[in-house]
């Protein structure tokens, strides 16, 4: 029986507020469920037909390039907007349901804490909308704020704060509530290095502590780090869905050499080369592909050498995740299942 | 839990936002006096020379007052929100669209009240009786529901520019102030005046405050009361659609 009423205005899925899933079984391991969840603007379909599911305890990835559809995803499961088919289930409820928003923590990307009020105030009244007694929300909030290292500043209007502080305010505010799963839309993006860090480790040790995450990023190393399986979507279609381990042996393969010489050098002259299995001419530069990036610098100045070549730039470069993307998508990983 | 409990902890999940709304955007120095300054100095510009009383000024006063007071914010908060971008953070509590605009409309109604003492004590201090304080207290809660319903309409465009809904919410406000009977009463107007007027709601709610604190009234008292009720709702649940429709918009 539906107990949520039908006074919101967000549904995720038609007008029923009941919280029953309708076909597949509830697993206690499966927190977070999508089938088929779909998201048009106009013309363009943001997100298409995708399906996962995310496990009890686990830290989970959603990569993706600006425009790949990470945040309508979020935005749907976190019940902000509403998807035009598929379905999605939080601990069971229905994404976008009163129960569901009762039981998630957001943090969503491009979001404030309100600067007039101090982080205490912001807390309080994050508090109060979830219900929270006031007693324990103080109590909650004293600890959140403490172990993020923001107690001291507790009463300053947030207007004051950095930037990185006022991030790690809105992980306070999502934190208030106690949920059960945390929904994080790039919370590093545009920090300095040590907020990032800060952030990284308080998500590690906030899933430690049992807490399911679902973390959207473009930083392919942070979702390294981090996740224990990574999805990566591309035009709004999953392309892979794996563990980090076995993704990036798919993406190791990417490493390339950049080198550029005094004299121009045809691209036919580098292919030969040990450990290379590609060679892009990229502007003045060639670019070499490789999965011994160690090897090809040995080979590359030992070619300058015998050939009286000077070597301008030589650098050894990470796969992008462009490249990632082509390459996963190339050996057809995608994992729409 | 019930249906019923689950509306009225959405009930209580508006009084949070509204008590937000007043610390955030109502608390200011500005707003308060800007719910003072602008309908005292339009009052004395419209009053002053005149040969009326005090007791036939201060029900038009308490009218203006009131209806400066409830429409002054509800028009911006919303687009201030979006501007501020605090609104996608709270569109995700679990909390809806309608508790999120009546928190909103019950802020609004509270400051209209506390604002609305001061003309009655104006009127008290300088000899005013108020006849009918019952119906007055209830003529007041209403209006300051309607008048805060009607300016929840004017923010429903989804704009992230506060001055935009302001801007649109004056082309509307300023006009119903001057067409309401509050410097003229409906007695003395012309019978096109009378008939632009019935198309305000502010023209009630003065009639209602001539009763309370005159004894006099052109409508009968039921009617005022009526078709102010009837703009309340009108305007709630059109403001209510309006943003349900416009909220996605904002993020």
């Amino acid at each position: 029986m539906c107990e949520d009423p039908g006074m919101h205005g967000h549904h995720l899925m038609g007008e029923s507020e009941c919280c029953c899933h309708p076909e597949m079984s509830i697993t206690p391991e499966n927190i977070i469920e999508v089938q088929g969840l779909t998201k048009h603007y106009g013309d363009l379909l943001a997100v298409d037909h995708i399906n996962f599911e995310v496990k009890s305890g686990e830290m989970f990835g959603f990569l993706g390039p600006n425009g790949a559809g990470k945040t309508t995803t979020v935005r749907m499961l976190t019940g902000v907007i509403k998807a035009d088919a598929g379905s999605a289930f939080i601990m069971g409820y229905e994404a976008g349901s009163l129960k569901a928003k009762q039981r998630i923590g957001v943090v969503p990307e491009l979001a404030n804490a309100y600067a007039d009020l101090s982080a205490w105030g912001n807390l309080m009244f994050m508090a109060e909308l979830y219900g929270v007694p006031k007693k324990q929300a103080e109590q909650r909030a004293g600890e959140i704020l403490e172990n993020l290292q923001l107690y001291e500043r507790r009463n300053q209007p947030v207007r004051e704060f950095s930037k990185g502080m006022k991030q790690r305010l809105l992980l306070c505010m999502a934190l208030v509530n106690d949920p059960q799963v945390l929904f994080l839309d790039e919370p590093t993006s545009g920090l300095d290095v040590q907020s990032s860090r800060f952030i990284r480790g308080m998500l590690r040790e906030l899933n430690q502590k049992g807490r399911v995450i679902f973390l959207t990023t473009h930083d392919m190393e942070e979702a390294n780090q981090l996740c224990d399986r990574i999805a990566i979507l591309n035009h709004g279609k999953i392309a892979a869905l794996d563990t980090p381990q076995r993704l990036r042996s798919t993406i190791n393969r990417l490493q390339s050499i950049e080198v550029s010489f005094d004299h121009p050098v045809a691209i036919e002259a580098l292919s030969p080369l040990p450990d290379v299995y590609m060679v892009k001419k990229m502007g003045d530069k060639i670019r070499l592909y490789t999965h011994a990036p160690e090897n090809v610098v040995v080979s590359v100045v030992d070619y300058a050498r015998f050939h009286n070549l000077r070597i301008n730039t030589l650098n050894t470069l990470a796969p992008s995740l462009e490249d990632a993307f082509i390459e996963l998508t190339e050996k057809g990983i995608g994992h729409d299942h | 839990m019930t249906t019923n409990l689950v509306y009225l902890e959405q009930l209580r999940r508006s009084l949070v936002i509204a008590k937000k709304d007043l610390r955030i955007y109502y608390s200011k120095a500005p707003v308060v006096l800007g719910g003072l300054l602008i309908p005292a100095f339009l009052f004395l510009a419209f009053s002053i020379g005149k040969d009326v009383s005090l007791k036939a000024l201060v029900p038009g006063l308490l009218g203006i007052t009131v209806f400066a007071a409830s429409t002054s914010l509800t028009p911006v908060v919303a687009p201030w929100e979006t501007m501020s971008r605090t609104l996608e953070r709270l569109i995700s509590c679990p909390i809806s669209t309608s508790t999120i605009i009546f928190g909103d409309m019950l802020a609004s109604c509270m400051f209209g009240l506390a604002i609305c003492v001061i003309p009655i004590l104006v009127g008290v201090v300088t000899g005013v009786s108020i006849t009918y304080p019952l119906v007055l207290a209830v003529a007041i809660l209403l209006a300051t529901l309607c008048f805060s319903s009607l300016g929840l309409m004017f923010s429903s465009p989804p704009t992230g520019m506060p001055q935009s809904a302001q801007m649109l919410s004056a082309v509307v406000r300023f006009p119903l102030i001057f067409i309401s009977g509050i410097f003229t009463p409906l007695a003395e107007m012309a019978t096109w005046g009378r008939g632009l007027a019935a198309i305000s709601p502010l023209t009630y709610f003065t009639d209602l405050a001539r009763h309370c604190l005159e004894g006099i009234s052109y409508h009968p008292l039921w009617l005022d009361l009526l078709v102010l009720l009837i703009f309340t709702v009108l305007f709630l649940v059109v403001a209510m659609k309006l943003h349900e429709r416009s909220m996605l918009k904002r993020l």
